[in-house]
């Protein structure tokens, strides 16, 4: 055990506001935390059955459900931006983040509790304006990156493509707002003892996350202002017409989406680092390491940006620079994965839930990963740019990947949020669910790829039918894997055994476990004492 | 407490400097694009302005280059818009006078603007423009036809660097746009009140 315990009653003026007022002028981290977590469970509703609903278009060749093509664009794009910006960025960031961050560092709370209020609340309006988006004007048939021309008003006259473009901008807000409240906390608000080499893996993963918000996010928002300016007011950045350029508005969207990739992923290797641990009973192998891999690809993370644009017509020199650079990313990211293999090694390990859900990560990112190296080539690109093989390649990153260790969080802390146990058994059934069926769904999109299929295209030849199929039929299991999550939630809620303050045993050495189950609405409001001669 | 409390508004409010910083970029980006590809002819931007007439002195037995043009004109811009002639071959250092022709072909002056660019990309640094008519409006009166001169010379550095010593051919391809797409082509306000009223009297007169 590393930390003293610190873990005396907290509840005795447990008093807060009841009934809705709790929740819309909530400034408790955990309530907003919990907050977080439903948008993005009611968000991936939404853009998960617009994937399926896409799969079920796919399975054959032909158009069978969505004849229009213009429809399928917009599905395509809605599905993209549901997925990042309010899915796993709520999820991973807004939801964990909030919950366990100011637990992990024995801090009562975030250091700006109403920023933090408005920061959820600019996320629902964000949302709401998304659904506007849909509705209105015929839909965004952009894809999520919103190239010009396309984007442009000629091609997208209505009021949708203002709506996402607004949308963006609001959510952004809210990240950014959100991002410094992070830092802030991070930096300021840690218990005594806890040095900055001392903090949790997943404190450094948001901390790091936060920076990368902070400094990617008004790049976006600067490149959504001069769309939304050539749009309705007659500039021309991106217009050639005007003098302007649209490759201006590759390069700034993916200095700003680079960085996005590894925003949505680097929460998601603080969780599984816990959890490697935990159920390892080990403490993480190389924590300096893992600690400073994130920063290395956070940093590295800003100089690639352009390995999304080797089809533009960079010269030779350049595209040499990006295939390097982007390469690096590789050592760091390599250090993490072996670092969780050598956590594993040697302990006393336990497939509990969470631990398949974290080792299924694992799989699952190296997989994702490898392709990258592959895309990486910008000679090899030219082939794979724009076919299934890219597809496959961030999806087994972030669909599988990130949401893998969404998961793996909701199982791990369930417990501490709740003070409910979820049913075991049925967890165990909704991985194997869902990892055959992500797989099953995933893999074969590579061979289409490889094959030459174009994404963002709702028929193709019959040359590709076969995979095709394969893909549907994983979505299939993946969507039952989903139903059975929810059927997961219910019994834990119904009829979950109470969960011990520390569910887990040994192996779980951060501060959230030293407090009951579930967690009081206050904690920490005495600093604890950290136990500075333990290890992390 | 009030202790901090000040300490975290400064870092949230050196956050909020940061953050206004990369907007700041994010709009320094587009002059500062425009100038690094004038500078490297990168994407195909050649070289332009009154300090490019200096050439580089000329190798003697220098290869010739072969200079294509092209031409493009938008949907939305009723002219015919060609070169003069289809592609000139050059000796690099020497200045080269080609000419576009344009034709208006409906009733109507219409004002475009042209942009350009030079492939391949990484031969557009050499290619060097003294005079040409891009990014200036160009208005057409209806029916009129018009000679539009390029002035160019080819940079001998061209023949010496690596890079480019498989290029034998440089195309100048230039693309006119409506000046100003949010207004099309239409007749002047003096113009058109007449034709309303044609219009109007001819409705009359069919009812």
């Amino acid at each position: 055990m590393a930390y003293g315990a610190a873990a005396n009653a907290h509840d005795h003026h447990d008093h807060h506001p009841a009934g809705w007022r709790r929740w819309v002028y909530s400034t408790n981290h955990k309530d907003i935390g919990t907050l977080y977590l439903i948008v993005s469970i009611l968000a991936a509703i939404l853009g998960g059955g617009m994937s399926w609903y896409i799969r079920l278009e796919l399975a054959q060749p032909g158009l069978q459900f969505i004849t229009d093509n213009h429809f399928y664009n917009v599905l395509v794009t809605a599905h993209g931006l549901i997925m990042v910006f309010f899915v796993v960025m709520p999820a991973l960031i807004g939801g964990f983040g909030n919950w366990i961050v100011p637990m992990m560092i024995g801090a009562p709370d975030m250091a700006f509790p109403r920023m933090n209020n408005i920061s959820f609340w600019l996320l629902a309006a964000g949302f709401v304006l998304l659904l506007l988006s849909a509705i209105a004007g015929g839909g965004a048939g952009t894809g999520w990156t919103v190239y010009p021309p396309l984007s442009n008003v000629e091609y997208h006259p209505g009021t949708a493509v203002d709506f996402a473009i607004l949308s963006l901008h609001v959510a952004g807000a809210s990240s950014i707002l959100g991002a410094i409240n992070f830092i802030v906390t991070i930096l300021n608000m840690r218990a005594p003892g806890m040095t900055m080499h001392r903090m949790p893996l997943f404190v450094w993963a948001i901390l790091v996350t936060a920076f990368l918000l902070v400094l990617a996010l008004p790049v976006l928002a600067g490149g959504l202002t001069m769309l939304l300016t050539d749009r309705n007011f007659g500039t021309a950045f991106f217009k050639t017409a005007g003098g302007g350029d649209p490759i201006l508005w590759q390069h700034l969207f993916w200095f700003f989406g680079h960085p996005e990739v590894y925003i949505m992923i680097v929460p998601a290797f603080g969780i599984i680092s816990h959890i490697v641990a935990t159920f390892s009973r080990k403490p993480v192998f190389g924590y300096l390491g893992m600690a400073y891999a994130m920063v290395a690809i956070g940093f590295i993370g800003f100089v690639v940006w352009a390995h999304h644009m080797y089809t533009v017509g960079l010269d030779v020199n350049t595209r040499a620079y990006f295939v390097a650079a982007t390469m690096v990313i590789a050592v760091p990211t390599g250090i993490k994965i072996f670092s969780w293999i050598a956590t594993m090694w040697g302990g006393s390990i336990r497939f509990d839930t969470p631990m398949l859900w974290a080792v299924g990560f694992i799989f699952l990112f190296v997989v994702g990963g490898v392709t990258g190296v592959v895309l990486a080539n910008a000679g090899v690109d030219m082939a794979f740019h724009d076919t299934y093989y890219v597809v496959a390649h961030f999806h087994y990153v972030l669909s599988l990947g990130a949401v893998f260790s969404m998961f793996a969080g909701f199982y791990y802390w369930i417990p501490k949020m709740t003070g409910k146990m979820y049913p075991e058994t049925m967890g165990r059934i909704h991985f194997w669910l869902s990892f055959i069926g992500v797989n099953l769904l995933f893999f074969p999109q590579h061979f289409l790829g490889m094959a030459g299929m174009p994404r963002r295209i709702p028929d193709y030849p019959d040359a590709y039918a076969g995979w095709n199929m394969v893909s549907s039929i994983g979505a299939l299991i993946t969507a039952i894997g989903t139903v059975y999550f929810f059927i997961v939630i219910w019994r834990t809620f119904a009829a979950g055994k109470p969960a011990e303050a520390n569910p887990w045993g040994a192996g779980a050495t951060t501060l959230e476990w030293t407090v009951p189950s579930p967690a009081p609405f206050h904690t920490f409001e005495e600093t604890p004492a950290i136990d500075t001669k333990g290890h992390h | 407490m009030a202790k901090s409390g000040r300490r975290n508004r400064v870092v949230a409010l050196t956050l909020v400097g940061v953050v206004g910083g990369m907007v700041g970029l994010a709009f320094a980006s587009v002059p500062l694009y425009r100038l690094f590809c004038q500078v490297t002819g990168y994407a195909g931007t050649p070289k332009t302005g009154a300090d490019v007439t200096r050439t580089a002195p000329l190798v003697g037995d220098a290869r010739s280059v072969t200079v294509e043009f092209d031409a493009n004109i938008q949907r939305d811009v009723p002219w015919v818009f060609e070169p003069a002639q289809r592609r000139v071959t050059v000796r690099p250092g020497e200045p080269t006078l080609i000419f576009y022709r344009a034709r208006n072909t409906s009733d109507k002056p219409v004002t475009g603007t042209a942009t350009f660019n030079v492939t391949p990309y990484k031969a557009a640094q050499y290619f060097n423009k003294i005079a040409c008519f891009c990014f200036t409006e160009q208005t057409l009166a209806a029916g009129q036809e018009v000679d539009m001169p390029v002035q160019f010379t080819v940079d001998p550095s061209i023949l010496t660097d690596a890079n480019t010593s498989t290029v034998h051919t440089l195309t100048l391809s230039y693309t006119f746009f409506l000046a100003d797409p949010a207004n099309p082509p239409a007749p002047k306000p003096t113009a058109a009140r007449p034709a309303a009223k044609n219009a109007a009297a001819v409705g009359a007169g069919n009812s």
